[in-house]
């Protein structure tokens, strides 16, 4: 049985399927902007009656319209239910595939499935989807679905075009237990950032729309700008220890494959930079003045920061992780 | 017991810190004392922590996209042959070693003086914190982010309190009964984890410098290149190159010897990944010190030899052609493998053969060694990493013997100063091509070169930094203190049993409960209500009103029927 091709084969599809559950979501947000205007309607028309309750005749008026307003709300509503519904069904299916893509990658390999860029993305991408279906199942967090199926498409997009490279065996320095400890918390780490990072552009579009007064349309439907910042906030809460943690792993296991445990390979460098913008973003979460826009601008940056460590540092700075294989 | 737990007294934001006014041409001066004291506000503020933290951000940022010293001193030297302009201004400003450079050092010191300036008023805070009991109930349990109330027969309200304080110490609760105008009630709050590991965090960072440092300042590291069947003795004269620390001494180095007496090397030949490393491993013979027995041992990447303290890695590996060099009298002037250094994945490798005692005159020869060679458009270079068709491309030069200087010299290049190329008889540049087994005479009777084979040789990195376990301690540390300052929820909850009639609990909403408690000690046997108020003082988790109203039902004692029933609520 060839692993590596059905491997191959599976990922191709994922990136399909996340493709279409992103239109999924995209039109649950496309339908969800009628649904937010109406509603927006439907609060000044119940204020209005409720203050000229005294004439009957206008009430009756006024319900009359707001039942149709009603009825509409109701069918728009549905029609965000549904697509949002198709999303996120579209969006298991994917990670399904693109579990078996991972899986047969590691068979094909007969070891950790981390071993390149390619095998890197995939993996995160399978961590970033994992977490994020945990959360839509426990935490009802649906509306993160649009951003997730976006980056899971452009993520395994990403893989299956650029990184892409044959199954192969690992180079002596991945040979070590680290190899497995290092990268894995890499990739749960990565994960969590990511989710926190997309977490922290809605928090800021949803922010400016509340200051503005314009919540509407789909950003009436997502939790309010402090519960956003609060999940943010719980997300790089999780990762910041584990990053931590696998720089520190990466630290050990460079003093037994280099003998140094740090030398500031760029690599390493991106590593550490990126600890301390999101060493920043904690920071600056208690600090007065820097809470709520600027702290998600200081994690948006840390995730920027991570994504170059991964992408630009292998691809354009020569040093010594360079296992992209590309 | 103040808010001050979760406001750091060292930093500037604090009320109490006595902070001078910003200096303007109408102030009084602020003198000596006063002027260092506001810098010391100034940097010990969370303000100018997150500004450096930024800076070090960006500081590091330029050495890893400019070539650094330390790591690659060839590419320093090829860039700024690049870039006659920008090198030496960059080289001025210590972008060439960024990470020794002083702006880099004044950042991360900076960091750190603002970090012991904003732990160690912490430290004190954070222990009377903890002698401290839990604050006092608050008169109006309602305006707290979580209340609930639940009701209990007159009967059952008497040991309320005393069935809270137990429950409250099974949850890890810190726990204290409150006599107040209104009645006891009990106080109760935990979490103090979460300071304390803050606080060792960020001490733990201050070890990890610590540990660095005493690294840095007696630790070495030291590479020597050793050919397959030689050895390596631990002894300061061994190293090809030798970094140690200020206070490093060359008589600590431990006196052991490491013969390598066998190397293999294993390169991918199938279609994918042509030509990565598969396979390195050297097989040794270690000796601790002298005299003592010989042990085998097996040298891999990622699995070092410890050898008495110092760590031995192998960190390269390369091809040494053996060679045989004859002068024009006949005489063997040289035999033996030469160290050549690859210049390419596929093992290009440089090298020079130097011949000082042949006579009548001295040689020397420069060249490449090619482990698979193919000559093409590109001139003669190697396709492969190991060696499938090895040969030699060398030219020749010869000069009059030259005086031993006893200068040092570098192997690896030739210094043409007095010697001239061989050329044949038409006048063409010498160009020798060999392969194994293979040799030629020199034009002029100059003498003869053979080709013997080739051998391996395998770069040893000796080193040890003792600071390395503390670092490591340091490191285990800071994450568990890090787990328990993001995870820990230092949360308050206050138990309050009031007397009085139901209405008059959830009365108006601002109406304290104490007008409903008024009356000391129940008068009528109707139910009393226990209200429960809960503060989350960190916003790692949700649940407090969950738990709150659990706490409620729990000692009301019949948690399905008052559980999510709050005050106000009720008919």
């Amino acid at each position: 049985m060839n692993y590596a091709y059905y491997s191959s084969v599976a990922l191709v599809s994922s990136v399909v399927v996340y493709l279409l559950a992103f239109f999924a979501h995209t039109a649950e947000w496309a339908s969800a902007r009628r649904v937010g205007a109406s509603e927006v309607v439907e609060e000044r028309e119940l204020v209005t009656a409720g203050v000229g309750g005294s004439s009957g005749s206008s009430e009756t008026v006024v319900s009359r319209e707001a039942l149709t307003r009603e009825i509409e709300g109701e069918l728009a509503d549905r029609r965000v239910e549904q697509f949002g519904r198709i999303g996120v069904m579209l969006t298991v299916f994917g990670f399904c595939l693109s579990v078996i893509g991972v899986v047969g990658r590691g068979l094909a390999a007969g070891r950790g499935p981390w071993g390149n860029m390619y095998e890197f993305t995939i993996t995160a991408m399978v961590a970033v989807v994992a977490a994020y279906l945990i959360m839509v199942w426990k935490a009802d967090l649906r509306w993160l679905g649009l951003p997730v199926t976006l980056l899971a498409t452009v993520g395994n997009g990403l893989a299956v075009t650029v990184f892409f490279v044959a199954v192969a065996p690992l180079v002596p320095a991945l040979h070590s237990v680290w190899f497995l400890i290092h990268i894995s918390a890499a990739v749960i780490s990565g994960a969590a950032f990511n989710v926190g990072g997309l977490l922290s552009i809605l928090y800021i579009l949803k922010k400016r729309a509340e200051d503005r007064g314009t919540v509407g349309g789909y950003l009436a439907r997502i939790p309010g700008s402090r519960r956003i910042d609060l999940l943010t906030y719980r997300f790089h809460a999780f990762a910041f220890p584990l990053w931590t943690f696998t720089v520190a792993a990466g630290a050990i296991w460079a003093e037994y494959a280099w003998g140094r445990y740090w030398g500031w390979d760029p690599k390493e460098t991106w590593a550490l930079v990126t600890w301390v913008i999101y060493a920043c973003y904690l920071h600056a979460r208690s600090t007065a003045g820097w809470r709520g826009n600027k702290a998600a601008v200081i994690a948006i940056i840390g995730m920027a920061s991570f994504w170059f460590n991964f992408i630009g540092v292998n691809l354009l700075v020569s040093g010594l992780h360079s296992y992209a294989g590309v | 017991m103040t808010d001050t737990q979760t406001r750091p007294a060292g930093h500037a934001d604090n009320p109490e810190e006595p902070r001078p006014e910003r200096a303007g041409p109408d102030l009084p001066r602020l003198g000596l004392r006063g002027t260092l004291r506001f810098l010391w506000a100034q940097l010990t503020s969370m303000r100018t922590a997150l500004v450096l933290l930024f800076a070090l951000a960006v500081a590091a940022i330029p050495g890893s996209l400019i070539p650094q010293r330390h790591i690659s001193p060839i590419r320093v030297d090829d860039f700024i042959a690049q870039h006659p302009t920008l090198g030496p201004l960059y080289d001025k400003v210590g972008l060439f070693s960024v990470y020794s450079s002083p702006w880099f050092s004044a950042v991360y010191l900076l960091l750190f003086v603002s970090l012991v300036g904003c732990i160690v008023p912490r430290v004190g805070v954070y222990f009377r914190a903890l002698r401290a009991e839990p604050p006092r109930t608050p008169r109006n349990l309602r305006r707290l982010p979580a209340y609930a109330t639940a009701e209990v027969s007159a009967a059952g309200a008497g040991d309320v309190l005393e069935r809270a304080v137990t429950e409250l110490r099974r949850q890890r609760y810190r726990v204290r009964v409150v006599e107040g105008p209104g009645g006891a009630s009990v106080a109760a709050e935990r979490g103090y984890l979460r300071e304390a590991g803050n606080l060792v965090f960020h001490v733990s960072l201050l070890l990890l410098l610590l540990g660095v440092a005493v690294g840095a300042l007696w630790g070495y590291r030291g590479s020597s290149v050793v050919v397959v069947g030689q050895g390596f003795s631990n002894s300061v004269t061994q190293y090809d190159d030798l970094t140690a620390g200020g206070w490093f001494k060359a008589s600590s180095l431990k006196p052991f010897n490491v013969v390598v007496k066998d190397f293999q090397v294993a390169f991918e030949t199938g279609p994918v990944q042509t030509g990565a490393a598969r396979l390195f491993r050297a097989d040794v013979a270690v000796t601790d010190k002298p005299g003592d027995p010989v042990r085998s041992e097996v040298l891999e990447v990622n699995h070092p030899l410890h050898v008495d303290g110092s760590t031995v890695h192998l960190i390269g590996h390369g091809y040494a052609p053996v060679v045989t060099v004859k002068d024009g009298q006949g005489n063997v002037a040289f035999s033996g493998p030469v160290v050549f250094l690859p210049q390419d994945g596929n093992f290009t490798s440089a090298g020079v053969v130097k011949v000082p005692d042949a006579r009548p005159e001295r040689l020397a020869f420069q060249g490449f060694f090619l482990p698979s060679a193919v000559v093409d458009a590109q001139g003669p270079r190697s396709v492969f990493p190991d060696a499938y068709d090895p040969q030699m491309f060398l030219n020749v030069w010869s000069g009059p013997p030259a005086v031993e200087t006893g200068k040092p010299e570098n192997v690896y290049s030739l210094d043409t100063a007095g010697l001239t190329q061989l050329r044949n008889e038409k006048g063409d540049i010498v160009r020798l091509r060999l392969s194994p087994g293979q040799g030629t005479d020199l034009p002029d009777g100059m003498g003869s070169i053979t080709f013997d084979g080739w051998n391996r040789w395998v770069k040893l990195q000796v080193g040890d930094t003792p600071g390395a376990p503390v670092a490591l301690a340091a490191i285990g540390f800071a994450v568990a203190g890090l787990c328990l300052s993001l995870f820990v929820r230092p949360r308050r909850v206050w138990v309050r049993v009031s007397g009085g009639t139901i209405t008059a609990a959830g009365a108006g909403p601002d109406g304290g409960p104490e007008d409903a408690t008024g009356t000391e000690g129940p008068e009528d046997d109707g139910p009393r209500v226990i209200e429960v108020g809960g503060l989350d003082r960190a916003d790692a988790r949700g649940g407090l009103t969950d738990d709150v109203d659990d706490l409620a039902a729990t000692l009301a004692g019949a948690p399905e029927v008052t559980a999510r029933e709050k005050s106000g609520a009720r008919p």
